[in-house]
């Protein structure tokens, strides 16, 4: 899901511009230095790979067919760090050359699917792609990638005070819902396509120590919350869904109360404190990417 | 010949991987000014044969270029000793355009930006491409592609040109050009084809692979007629036309 | 294609095609950032439009294949508008509509008159990391090639199937793709070592701004100022 210019309010694209873009060139030069620049070009090939993947037309039901997204894909065949580059480019050539989202909302779409995307893809296959359950891991990345982007793309809109009902939200969320099954099924076959045709390609999924679990754990809390966070400038919509799932509801807020009040009192433009609450839950995601990143990138090199 | 060669090889074997033998036990060698052709059928160990001479792939036995032995050390100069023309040209052409392309090889060795331009369009020129300096090399034709690629290479001012299946997806007057192109170069030359006619064209010596192996050695004409090695000879022509 | 039309657009002439793409991008973000702090009344919007519309013709674009292109946005658009006309804010709607519309046809400008290549390398001197870069400047290479190659799969496999692909028959032309694509990338990267690469990317030189150049941006983001502070308060 693309977010195109001139849907997000000044807080959210500047926030998201300010923390994304920046976390994009931290890895970028970590990419760097453990990818070499001689790696460039099979990243650049898998990103015109994806593109040209879009083409190929997967029968789903009754006359409609879905397309690969990728984002699972890059993260299995890759790695998270390339696979970050990767869709980061892959999400610039769309803005400039195909209008497919925005050039202000870079930001924003790039930290809803190359960053929290590419995470939500890489986790389930880091921790279980190997073993027993490695088709239920590499189906649990497409459809994490895809609902966990769209999610978030959902809640900036929310938090730009687009309006969005609750009939409309529902409607949204069913549509994500699907996409995401489609999105783990077709990764699915497709990576086990490619091991039987290019066995040494794909990279070992994992099996959890528990301490990553530990760590998943906490960091699906603090992303629900940060997502909590981001939507509590509008909290309808949220807060009817937080009311159907007990938890969301339950930490939107443990976050929004005490938030609420300092805001008032550290910041005085309610611009400004949407635009610090926004940042803050970026931010809290990107730093649980890089412990996650540094700490499970340890075991194997690129 | 009396002349030191460019190139010798003695013994080289070669293994993939998965454990097949690419090449078995090949002795070869180039002397300067000579042009030879390698034939034989696909999978034979052409190619293979012809990434080990810009250290591409490193295999067993001797292997020196131009009096240089095949190892770390030596690979950068090696490497612009001996220009390698690739058979697909959109892997040989990777830069965003032509001009930038062609720059890549003097760039590397330590060009400024400035003397790399002007090597690089007068490259170029000498391959009839200079019109196509600022184009996308998506756009080229087949031909317009290999010459650029051409091009690429001699900017680096090679001694030794390996030419791998150049006329390959080129249309005859393309073909034609190339010949023309090729025969004009002052540089000792290896050409894989299977193309008999270029073979006769460009060659004055040939050398048959087998199964990693060479199997022969000799003038072009009697390799060729040897192994057969021409897809519609008069004869089969004759038959096919009755 | 899409991208075929925009690289036949971005090779024309005109005095914005020969502008240095640093100077354009930044002009772009100036109206970009104007138009999305705006709160779009239909006044607002003309302005907007107008201003964006003298600069496609100067650049000797299209007007009407421009606008049909940026309407590729509308989908999505139209979509957020019609749950804001539902919600009865019809304001709202029309400033989805009109300022996606605005902002996509302003970076269809961009692309319509800058080629690709010098795209990038601008991008890398605003900032953007080299290793991105490098990504974006092979992925943009490989784009055409691969598609089509995808294309004559799709087609190859239609031919004979003679209808829609089955799902198996599609992840294995995926996974086809994927194949061939890998090992393009390793010929492409013995191409690279073949011609003496070392490691690090050379890259010829920046051309150096001109006055017009400056000229330009300083016309240009004044005037996405000008139009901002016309149309009112900070959103």
């Amino acid at each position: 899901m693309h977010i195109p210019d001139g849907f997000l309010s000044t807080p959210v694209w500047l926030a998201l511009d300010a923390t994304g873009l920046p976390a994009i060139a931290l890895l970028a030069r970590r990419a760097r230095r453990e990818l070499e620049e001689a790696r460039t070009p099979l990243l650049g090939v898998m990103g015109a790979f994806v593109f040209a993947a879009q083409m190929i037309n997967f029968p789903v039901a009754a006359g409609t067919s879905a397309h690969l997204v990728g984002g699972a894909l890059l993260a299995i065949a890759l790695g998270p760090a390339a696979a970050t580059v990767v869709m980061t480019a892959i999400l610039t050539v769309q803005a400039f050359v195909f209008q497919d989202g925005g050039i202000l909302a870079l930001g924003a779409n790039v930290f809803n699917m190359a960053i929290a995307g590419v995470l939500a893809a890489w986790l389930p296959y880091r921790l279980w792609g190997r073993g027993a359950h490695r088709r239920a891991a590499i189906f649990a990345a497409g459809a994490l990638s895809v609902m966990v982007s769209a999610l978030l793309a959902v809640s900036e809109l929310v938090a730009s005070r687009v309006p969005v009902s609750r009939a409309a939200l529902a409607f949204l969320l069913v549509v994500f819902g699907i996409s995401a099954v489609v999105e783990g099924a077709i990764t699915v076959a497709v990576v086990r396509a490619i091991e039987r045709l290019s066995p040494r390609v794909i990279r070992q999924g994992g099996t959890e120590p528990s301490w990553v679990l530990a760590l998943c754990g906490a960091g699906a809390v603090l992303l629900a919350g940060a997502g909590g966070l981001v939507a509590s400038t509008n909290p309808d919509g949220l807060q009817w869904l937080g009311g159907q799932l007990d938890i969301l509801g339950r930490i939107t807020n443990v976050f929004t109360a005490p938030l609420a009040d300092y805001r008032a009192r550290w910041l005085g433009s309610p611009w400004a404190a949407k635009a610090a609450a926004g940042s803050a839950g970026a931010l809290l995601v990107g730093l649980i990417c890089v412990a996650l990143g540094r700490a499970a990138a340890r075991p194997r090199s690129a | 010949m009396n002349a030191r060669p460019l190139i010798e090889i003695r013994g080289l074997r070669y293994r993939y991987d998965d454990g097949t033998v690419a090449l078995d036990g090949v002795d070869f060698q180039l002397f300067p000014g000579e042009s030879v052709v390698l034939l034989g059928p696909n999978g034979s160990g052409k190619t293979t044969f012809a990434h080990h001479l810009n250290g591409l792939l490193r295999g067993e036995g001797f292997v020196s270029v131009c009096g240089l032995e095949v190892e770390q050390k030596n690979l950068a100069e090696i490497r612009r000793k001996v220009g390698l023309v690739f058979q697909d040209s959109d892997e040989q052409l990777f830069m965003p355009s032509v001009l930038e392309d062609v720059a890549f090889g003097p760039l590397n060795a330590g060009r400024t930006p400035e003397e790399a331009t002007a090597i690089a369009l007068a490259a170029l020129d000498q391959t009839g491409m200079r019109y196509a300096a600022g184009r996308a090399p998506y756009h080229l034709s087949a031909g317009e592609k290999k010459r650029v690629a051409v091009a690429g290479v001699l900017a680096m001012k090679p001694e030794i040109l390996v030419l791998d299946e150049p006329t390959t997806f080129l249309d005859p007057p393309a073909q034609r050009d190339l010949v023309k192109l090729l025969g004009g170069l002052g540089q000792s030359k290896i050409l894989i084809t299977h193309d008999a006619g270029l073979a006769r064209a460009l060659a004055s010596r040939a050398v048959f692979f087998e199964r990693g192996k060479i199997a022969a050695e000799g003038p072009v004409a009697e390799i060729v007629e040897r192994f057969g090695w021409e897809a519609a000879p008069p004869a089969v022509t004759a038959a096919a036309q009755n | 294609m899409h991208h075929v039309v925009l690289e036949r657009w971005s090779r024309g002439a005109s005095f914005l095609h020969s502008r240095d793409a640093r100077v354009k991008i930044l002009v772009l973000l100036a109206y970009l950032v104007a138009l999305a702090t705006t709160p779009l009344t239909p006044a607002a919007g003309a302005c907007y439009a107008a201003l964006l519309g003298v600069a496609i013709v100067a650049a000797r674009l299209p007007l009407a294949g421009l606008a049909l292109r940026a309407a590729a946005v509308l989908p999505f658009a139209g979509t957020f508008a019609l749950f804001s006309l539902l919600a009865g804010d019809g304001a709202r709607a029309a400033s989805l509509v009109a300022k996606s519309y605005l902002s996509a046809a302003a970076a269809l400008a961009l692309a319509g008159t800058t080629s690709m290549p010098k795209l990038v390398r601008a991008l890398e001197s605003l900032g953007v990391p080299r290793f991105l870069t490098l990504v974006i400047q092979f992925l943009y290479r490989y784009l055409f090639v691969i598609s089509e190659q995808a294309q004559h799969m799709r087609l190859a496999a239609l031919a004979r199937g003679g209808g829609r692909l089955r799902f198996t028959h599609a992840a294995g032309a995926a996974a086809t793709l994927f194949g061939r694509s890998y090992s393009r990338a390793e010929g492409i990267h013995g191409a690279m070592l073949a011609r003496g690469f070392h490691g690090r990317m050379e890259l010829l030189a920046d051309a150096r701004l001109g006055a017009a150049d400056v000229l330009f941006l300083v016309a240009g983001v004044a005037a996405a100022v000008a139009l901002r502070l016309m149309t009112g308060a900070a959103a």
